[in-house]
């Protein structure tokens, strides 16, 4: 367990008092879709002073994840929460750099053993795996060693979840997800590019109050944030439902706040929390500040195609299929054409007149 | 394979296939069957045949007076299940939106309430339609196995759009390739079975209409 500054006097050093902490909590308590009643639990499970290690791993990403938590200019209270609990080693936000930080990353794991939460963002390249090392060691390598001893595995992000970016045809780097190495663990999938800061938080306030994941759904993600789509919480639903839809980013329809589906949003089949918790501390999220949602949280939403062309519509057929196609038949049916004409043609020829004398009956 | 992999299977190569089967056999049927030509009318024409054959082509939307009198499940559930097929496939905004994105054509759609008591009043119509034709021993007869399989065809597609829109069962991006997919079934289909009445509807009223103007009669 490793002993680190206490929580509270943190946040106050940061201007946040003991009850935006509290409310916090309970927001949290709620995106949990927890009762009510767990919240005074929640915040002391963040609180505690010795609480279980958490390694923080970066493989093929962006930082985009890091970013998300971080907000780089003010530190979000999801960072301030996830340094103080325990971050035990992150790349981009620990002091330490070379043989010192892979000191610390061995220490918590030897001290945590059987107890430590691994983070991972970013997807470890299979084909070679050259593309991506930390300290001369490969991703695969430095993953399986710190799993090894790990109570729970968080994959931060599409590209950790599902492959992300980095696994996008023709996936040069032979990237593939956490989940798909990891087998003898418990992984939990936090998808999006990047994923919403109080998931990340919300997840590790779980693991730390009762000592287990959250339930999952059948991608490995927590029900509570990943149980709906945006398009079923979407505040611009009742446009869809009435049939009114922007068709262009400045037209009269956009102006006044209708569906962006036209658009190519994907809010339809995107599952994440984002038309609830949304971004920024709950000021915005894509469609508010009229975008498309992008389904960033989507497996392989990389490869999907455009992302302004509408989720309904089909992209195998193009004017050149067609024309093919239409030459092809106009083709055929002239030949089909030709030889009916020719069959009753000798068909005429060759009939064989009836007479009378066949109808008779004969004795 | 995931869903979102069938989905884009289903989007991709699958629709390629479906719209090049539909494209190539409706193209087919009609090249060939306008190429049958009609023999020549050397008799002096004593009406338009043309703008009777058009007129036809419109008027039998309509029944016959005392038709419906006469079979009133056929001609009512016949026009129910016509009028709803037509509003679900060509005002639905989803629907819209992908024609407008492969052809441009656009047009303004119904609320997603309309289409969706629309699919429920032509899947009662079909199945309505189903149990009449299967209680008149005559409609019996004449019924063939793939008649049956266009009615599955044409029925797939609007369940599995009814369960997509009001999400029943199934992840939403499962639903949506299931759909896209039945969608292609019924494509490839179309042509071949007695489905293309869709098309050829047209060209069978024209010549019905076009021979009775020519004689100087109604159609
Ligand atoms: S903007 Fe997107 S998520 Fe919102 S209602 Fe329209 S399609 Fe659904």
């Amino acid at each position: 367990m490793s002993t680190k500054p206490a929580l509270l006097p943190l946040l106050d050093s940061h201007g946040i008092s003991r009850r935006d902490f509290t409310k916090y909590c309970t927001g949290l308590t709620a995106a949990m879709a927890l009762a009510p009643a767990m919240a005074p639990r929640v915040a002391e499970a963040l609180e505690r002073a010795r609480r279980p290690s958490v390694i923080w791993l970066s493989f093929q990403e962006c930082t985009g994840c890091t970013e998300s938590l971080t907000r780089a200019d003010a530190p979000s209270l999801e960072q301030l929460i996830l340094s103080a609990v325990s971050l035990d080693y992150h790349h981009t936000l620990q002091a330490a750099a070379g043989h010192g930080a892979e000191t610390a990353r061995l220490k918590a794991m030897a001290e945590n053993a059987g107890q430590y939460l691994v983070l991972v963002d970013g997807s470890v390249p299979l084909g070679d795996p050259g593309y991506s090392t930390i300290a001369g060691r490969s991703n695969l390598d430095i993953l399986h060693e710190t799993v090894a001893g790990a109570a729970a595995v968080v994959a931060i992000g599409s590209c950790a979840a599902f492959g992300g970016l980095p696994a996008a045809a023709p996936n040069p780097t032979g990237a593939v997800s956490i989940g798909s190495l990891i087998t003898d663990k418990p992984v939990v999938n936090l998808p999006g590019c990047p994923p919403i800061p109080v998931v990340m938080t919300a997840v590790i306030a779980h693991f730390l109050t009762f000592g287990r994941l959250p339930e999952l759904d059948s991608l490995g993600r927590p029900r509570a944030f990943y149980g709906d789509t945006i398009h079923d919480r979407c505040y611009r639903r009742a446009f869809y439902d009435k049939g009114l839809f922007a068709k262009s980013f400045d037209d009269e329809g956009a102006r006044k706040g209708w569906c962006l589906f036209e658009l190519g949003c994907k809010g339809p089949t995107t599952y994440n929390a984002c038309a609830t918790v949304k971004w920024n501390g709950g000021v915005s999220f894509p469609i508010q500040s009229g975008h498309p949602c992008l389904g960033c949280s989507q497996p392989d939403f990389w490869d999907a195609g455009s992302f302004y062309r509408p989720l309904s519509q089909p992209w195998g057929a193009d004017g050149h299929l067609a024309a093919n196609a239409v030459a092809a038949g106009i083709g055929i049916g002239v030949a089909a054409g030709m030889a009916a004409i020719e069959a009753k043609k000798r068909a005429a020829a060759e009939r064989q007149p009836v007479t009378l004398a066949d109808l008779e009956v004969k004795p | 394979m995931s869903s979102t992999a069938l989905l884009l299977w289903a989007k991709g190569p699958g629709f390629a296939f479906a719209a090049a089967v539909f494209l190539f056999g409706v193209t087919l049927r009609v090249v060939e069957m306008l190429w049958l030509r009609r023999r020549p009318d050397r008799s002096v024409a004593r009406g338009s045949g043309a703008l009777q054959g058009l007129r036809t082509v419109v008027s039998r939307f309509l029944p016959a007076p005392g038709l419906v009198a006469r079979s009133p499940v056929v001609h009512v559930g016949g026009m129910v299940f016509h009028l709803g097929l037509f509003a679900v496939v060509f005002l639905y905004g989803p629907h819209i939106a992908a024609i407008r994105g492969m052809t441009g054509l656009d047009w303004p759609g119904l609320p997603t309430g309309a289409i969706d008591g629309a699919t429920v009043l032509t899947i009662a119509a079909m199945i309505v339609l189903l149990i009449a034709r299967s209680k008149d021993p005559v409609r019996r007869l004449l019924t063939t196995g793939a008649d049956h399989l266009a009615w599955t065809a044409t029925l797939l597609p609007l369940l599995t759009g009814f369960l997509l829109v009001n999400r029943v069962a199934l992840p939403f991006e499962t639903l949506l390739a299931v759909h896209l997919l039945s969608v292609e079934l019924l494509l490839v289909l179309f042509p071949f079975t007695t489905l293309m009445h869709a098309v050829t509807f047209a060209f069978a009223r024209y010549y019905a209409g076009a021979i009775a103007g020519r004689k100087g009669a109604h159609s």
